[in-house]
């Protein structure tokens, strides 16, 4: 994973808390302002289930968002907070559009801000999968689920930026009047 | 996330429901290690059929189960896979090695 301070490109929207989203020709759709309580994340599964649909992503590219951020926030609560219960996390929604191709149908990208500890560079990779053994699957899962996903630390926040872009075959069908 | 318990001769059905997710995991592993590891139940049952959501932290109880249960020759079965939950299962690659139903019936075949 890269930084993605050095992508931001205009116009940017910023959020409350001064980061920045780094895809052009973005749109903030909603912020949620959480603890890091395990029992918020039910909420934030439902929340964001539903502006996936908003946003026309068919039912797997639904899934897969829920379960990515589902899978962030738990790698918060857990790593970044070590289990504490009440502190804060911030995730933006913002509608994006790629800007090689403005007409394409918007992507959803989820900026996840906290202030907890800075992650070890070394846990930032996915395990290998031939190893059966509980745990380190979560960021397997975000990997394999999402077009973006970039990690950053800037001024004691970690953000993490997560973009899904609809597929191509739902755009298809949609200018087939589907 | 709720667990109900169905017990006949020598097995045990855990009928679980609802999301299972880093607040609700914890239950669901203390009760399939009791099962597998206490009780020394040899063959456990796992209904996932009223399954809505399950994340790594759930499949990493699973996992937990399965290592417990063939450490002590015993089994661990999955069966009623929403495609959610199968397709959790299938990003981690660990469908093939579980033993996993379509159905109770088939289940309890076994």
């Amino acid at each position: 994973m890269r930084s993605f301070d050095s992508q931001v490109s205009t116009p940017k929207t910023p959020n409350k808390t001064g980061a920045e989203s780094a895809s052009p020709r973005s749109e903030m759709l909603l912020q949620l302002h959480l603890k890091s309580n395990p029992d918020a994340l039910c909420l934030v599964r439902a929340t964001l289930q539903r502006a996936a649909e908003v946003l026309q992503f068919r039912e797997e590219e639904t899934r897969a968002i829920v379960r990515s951020v589902d899978e962030a926030l738990a790698n918060v609560i857990r790593h970044a907070y070590g289990g504490q219960k009440g502190k804060p996390i911030v995730v933006s929604c913002n509608r994006v559009r790629k800007s090689e191709h403005p007409g394409d149908a918007a992507g959803l990208e989820i900026i996840l801000e906290d202030s907890g500890e800075a992650p070890d560079p070394g846990k930032l990779k996915s395990r290998s999968l031939q190893e059966i053994r509980p745990g380190g699957l979560g960021l397997h899962f975000i990997k394999q689920s999402m077009d973006v996903v970039e990690f950053s630390r800037k001024e004691g926040q970690n953000f993490l930026r997560l973009v899904k872009y609809p597929s191509s075959s739902k755009l298809d069908k949609r200018g087939k009047g589907e | 996330m709720q667990i109900a318990t169905r017990q006949t001769e020598g097995r045990v059905i855990l009928d679980v429901s609802g999301d299972i997710d880093l607040a609700n995991s914890p239950a669901m592993r203390k009760m399939l290690l009791g099962e597998i590891k206490e009780k020394r139940t040899p063959k456990v049952l796992l209904n996932l059929r009223s399954v809505r959501y399950i994340d790594s932290s759930g499949i990493a109880s699973l996992v937990e189960g399965l290592k417990a249960s063939r450490d002590l020759g015993s089994r661990l079965i999955l069966y009623g896979l929403s495609p959610t939950v199968r397709e959790v299962m299938e990003l981690s690659r660990l469908q093939r090695i579980f033993e996993i139903y379509d159905n109770e019936e088939q289940a309890l075949a076994r």
